[in-house]
């Protein structure tokens, strides 16, 4: 580890007074040419000669290093400012409207829009300020070779600009988009930016792997189940042996403990996964590795509402946001098992358990359906049906038929009829 | 139930006869003791406002009939038991004869201003005397005058007492005073029930207005906290003094129209018309005779009720083009004098004023004058404080139900730089001034607190305040810039240092040039910047908000200085003290 860091500073340094003058070279500063009488026109076009906008950016390959890569943020902004011209940074845009879904590879990818942000722009100076900073953050855990998390981060590089009253960041909700930003800047991974955020899931099932060293068997983990890391890559985590038959990933923790509880793993065969809502990207990362690396098949069982479907779709497409990671979170290949708004009718759940749709349900069932990615005919058939119904139905609703009415015939009948998308 | 009817007398049987003894005329005054509340004396606080307002009403009209400019003293003493209060406002206008005296502040409805179609404070005769006889009726004690009509003349004092029963008044205790201390001048002084609040509705509160709207009147005032209020003159010339006008035939009801047929001189209807209202020609008059169906020489006095409708009616007729009254017999405060009543009671770095061109509401002529300070010691978190005013007189009651408030409501204040949350006054460090000058002002009530809702006066209110919210606007946006630029520059130089630390650290050594072509950059974007809003915020030749008559620039830092000479001299301290020695 240490002899890799050094060695890439070094090329960083070089790659650097390359891309800079020297320290003595006398940089000239163009005159301020003041018209006797500006008008409104003269003003507007001395301005534009300011403006960055026919600079090309400066794209950062992907094959270097990551200590190169923040390296390369500096050289640019002194070149431009040494041009007198404002520097900038260019973000790809995380955002619906830029992201493509790929028929082929079924997956959301990432375009090639990007933002610009520059320094000398009143409503883009501060983030500019903060993407320079958290860089030098990132580029001081790599120097350290510490990993911390994203909250470590935030207090690492949160100060009081000069003798005012401002601080870099305000709170954390600031920095970390700002991280996001520079993942995607930098083409870099989060763990490369030895980053992880607060861990959250658990995992229980008949299977071994090693973590940090520690083997670790994943069916004698108790109530509680093994808990995700925040960075599961190979170098880290290690899987071993399983006598798994499918991947069950469950949205809600208190079913994942019913089911847990159960031992419903152990009678189906099958690891057992929650990511408590929205799985983080060390579940999903997790999952990928185990769906591509031990061949398994992947059920994804959440609530009959939206934002139970969406949690499907990002684990099977990947998510706008993080478009960029898709390629190697997303997997294609997750089934949704349930809750599906034609169960309660074939189980005969009590629509007593059933939950009205509220507007803001409707409005995201909406742009659901308007979704590239959701326009297969099961899932039109599937979103039409639930609004048609006017109600959505929690995991726990299965409860009102039996406390292991779930684990003994709702689950296996609908993994035996195949009764999935 | 039926035991109790048994129970009962005989009832008498009502006839006529016995009810006509018992219908009788009802004095004035009784009506007064009856209704007090019409009139201003609802509540003790109330009555104690009432009074002096009244008094100084009929105080500054009598001034400027007579020319004179006006000086008032107004004093509340604790009386001598709890809730009661000794009033006493003294004039140096032109005095009164003795023999008016009593009639003036002991009869009710007797006045000058009720007939003329000009322009006063007063306009009903009630006011001063309505306060005589709450005073009375609450203390039993008589009021006193003393006046003086001129220097070679004695001063004469006397106490009046109101007979309610026949709404007439006794004099008591004649005396001449040989050595009154005003060449000519008129005091009141009556005890009465009340109470002294501070607050929106309260004497101070009301005088200080009265002063911000009179900038020619000089008043000296004693709570009785002993606090005193001067508010010296700014202004050393009267208001042009307004002219009587005959009524526009538009603003008369059918029923004033029947008495004034009754009560005219002219011996023909068609001569009746043209010469007792105002823009009636005599082809016109003939005309409107004609399309009555009236004979044009029938006389006056004996056209019925019928016909007098028809008259009516023919007067209002749609294809009967009558000219709008004429507005010379207006008296606005004027921008000049308006600016200066400004600057002497509100302390604002920014004055804008304008006086609209006169109007008519129901044939009855109208102007609006509206006054706007902003800025400056002004608490910038409260919502704006609305001065209004008719003709000259405060009115602090039931803003809610004025048509003033509903005009300032109503503007998108928002366009001006100026927060508004929706159904509440603008929020901000705001003064908003509005005086309507009318012959006759459509008060909603007797007690004159609001004015009535007509379109045509909102909309001319409206009108006026969206000409000096532009003003304020721009002002504003102004500001607003300047700030925008220190800003700028500060924030730029703070990140610029930081992005330079932070690159120092990522490549690990020191990149001086780095910082001050970063400076250098950031010192021609503002620059740039700067210029530009200049160029472009310019307004056209002639327009330089400091350079227009009707604005005022007090800038604290001294950077616009637009009238600053003016202001400073013509802004006093807002209650500078002196004392009151020359009340008796």
């Amino acid at each position: 580890m240490a002899t890799r860091k050094r060695s890439t500073r070094a090329g960083r340094v070089d790659a650097e007074s390359n891309g800079t003058p020297a320290d003595g070279e006398d940089v000239a500063v163009p005159k301020k040419r003041r018209a006797r009488k500006p008008t409104a026109k003269s003003l507007e076009r001395q301005a534009k000669k300011l403006e960055n906008e026919r600079i090309k950016t400066q794209r950062i390959p992907a094959r270097l290093d990551i200590d190169a890569k923040i390296g390369r943020l500096v050289p640019h902004a002194v070149e431009m400012a040494e041009k007198q011209v404002d520097p900038f940074v260019d973000i790809p845009v995380r955002a619906l409207s830029n992201v493509n879904f790929s028929p082929r590879k079924k997956i959301i990818e990432m375009g090639d829009a990007t933002q610009r942000r520059s320094l000398l722009n009143m409503n883009q100076a501060r983030k500019f300020m903060q993407t320079f900073v958290v860089a030098r953050g990132c580029q001081q855990l790599q120097a350290e070779g510490k990993t911390t998390s994203i909250r470590d981060l935030y207090y690492m590089s949160k100060h009081t600009l000069g003798d005012s009253d401002e601080n870099t960041f305000d709170d954390q909700v600031e920095s970390d988009p700002i991280i996001e930003d520079l993942e995607v800047t930098l083409g870099a991974l989060r763990e490369e930016l030895h980053l992880f955020a607060a861990k959250r899931g658990s995992v229980v099932g008949p299977m071994t792997l090693i973590d940090a060293g520690d083997e670790i068997d994943l069916s004698r983990m108790g109530s509680g189940g093994w808990s995700v890391p925040g960075i599961v890559e190979p170098e880290t985590i290690r899987f071993i042996g399983h006598e798994a038959e499918f991947i069950l990933l469950v949205e809600k923790e208190a079913v994942w403990a019913r089911l847990n509880e159960d031992k419903f793993w152990k009678r189906h065969k099958c690891i057992l996964v929650t990511g408590q809502g929205q799985p983080p990207r060390g579940v999903r990362r997790l999952l990928y590795r185990m769906v591509n690396e031990l061949d398994l098949p992947l059920y994804v069982f959440v609530d009959n509402d939206p934002w139970g479907y969406y949690i499907h779709s990002v684990v099977k497409q990947g998510s706008i946001n993080l478009a960029f990671e898709s390629q190697r979170m997303a997997i294609p290949n997750a089934r949704f098992i349930g809750l599906s708004a034609f169960d309660p009718e074939k189980f005969g759940i009590s629509p007593s358990v059933s939950i009205k749709l509220n507007d803001q349900d409707r409005g995201r069932a909406k742009e659901l359906l308007a979704y590239e990615w959701f326009q297969d005919r099961k899932w039109q058939r599937e979103i039409k049906h639930m609004l048609r119904a006017g109600v959505k139905w929690e995991l726990e609703a299965l409860s009102n038929k039996g406390l292991s009415f779930v684990t003994e015939e709702y689950l296996p009948e609908k993994i035996r009829s195949n009764d999935v998308i | 139930m039926a035991s109790k009817r048994t129970g009962t007398k005989p009832r008498t049987k009502v006839t006529a006869e016995t009810l006509s003894k018992k219908q009788r005329e009802i004095s004035v005054s009784e009506f007064f003791a009856k209704n007090r509340h019409l009139l201003g004396f609802d509540s003790l606080r109330k009555a104690l406002l009432t009074t002096v307002k009244e008094a100084v009403d009929n105080s500054l009209d009598a001034c400027e009939e007579a020319d004179v400019l006006p000086e008032i003293w107004v004093r509340i003493d604790p009386g001598e038991q709890d809730k009661r209060y000794l009033v006493t406002i003294r004039d140096n206008g032109p005095g009164i004869v003795p023999k008016q005296i009593p009639n003036i502040f002991g009869k009710l409805l007797y006045g000058s201003k009720f007939h003329s179609m000009k322009q006063s404070r007063g306009q009903q005769g009630i006011g001063i005397s309505a306060a005589a006889m709450y005073g009375q009726l609450t203390t039993g004690k008589p009021f006193s005058v003393t006046s003086r009509t001129g220097p070679r003349k004695k001063a004469l004092s006397m106490q009046v007492l109101i007979d309610t029963n026949t709404n007439k008044p006794k004099t008591l205790n004649e005396q001449e005073l040989p050595d009154w201390s005003l060449d000519h001048g008129t005091e009141i002084c009556l005890e009465l029930e009340a109470q002294y609040m501070k607050g929106r509705q309260s004497v101070d509160e009301f005088l200080y207005q009265v002063a911000v709207a009179n900038p020619h009147a000089q008043i000296h005032y004693r709570n009785p906290n002993g606090e005193t209020a001067f508010y010296p003159r700014t202004l050393s010339e009267n208001p042009e003094p307004p002219r009587e006008i005959k009524p526009h035939p538009h603003g008369v009801e059918l029923g004033v129209l029947m008495k004034m047929l009754q009560s005219t001189r002219q011996p023909t209807v068609t001569s009746f018309l043209s010469s007792d209202f105002s823009r009636v020609s005599p082809q016109l008059a003939s005309a409107i005779v004609k399309r009555a169906g009236l004979k044009p020489r029938s006389r006056p006095k004996t056209i019925v009720r019928s016909e007098a409708d028809a008259l009516y009616k023919a007067i209002n007729h749609p294809d009967t083009r009558i000219l709008a009254p004429p507005t010379n017999c207006l008296s606005p405060i004027g921008m000049q004098e308006l600016l200066s009543g400004l600057t002497r009671g509100v302390q604002a770095e920014f004055y804008t004023v304008e006086t609209r061109k006169p109007a008519v509401y129901r044939g009855n002529p109208f102007q609006v004058e509206v006054g706007i300070a902003w800025g400056g010691d002004l608490p910038a978190d409260d919502l704006a404080r609305v001065l209004r005013f008719a003709n000259r007189v405060p009115l602090l009651h039931q803003a809610g139900a004025c048509a003033i408030s509903k005009a300032v409501n109503e503007v998108s204040w928002k366009s001006y730089g100026v927060q508004k949350a929706k159904g509440a006054l603008p929020t901000g460090p705001l003064v908003i001034f509005v005086h309507l000058a009318s012959v006759w002002v459509p008060f909603s009530s007797e007690s004159k607190e609001a004015v009535a809702d007509y379109d045509e006066i909102r909309k001319e209110i409206k009108l006026a305040i969206q000409q000096c919210g532009r003003r304020l606007g721009q002002y504003v946006k102004r500001k607003v810039r300047a700030r925008n630029e220190q800003k700028r520059r500060e924030i730029f130089n703070l990140y610029i240092e930081e992005v330079v630390q932070a690159s120092e650290a990522i490549v690990g050594r020191e990149l001086p040039d780095f910082r001050a072509n970063l400076l250098s950059l950031a010192r021609q974007k503002t620059e740039l910047a700067e210029l530009l809003d200049e160029v472009q915020a310019k307004p056209a030749e002639g327009e330089e908000l400091g350079e227009q008559e009707n604005v005022l620039i007090v800038d604290p830092d001294g950077e616009d200085d637009g009238e600053a000479d003016f202001s400073a001299a013509a802004r006093p301290s807002g209650v500078a003290s002196q004392s009151m020695l020359e009340l008796s």
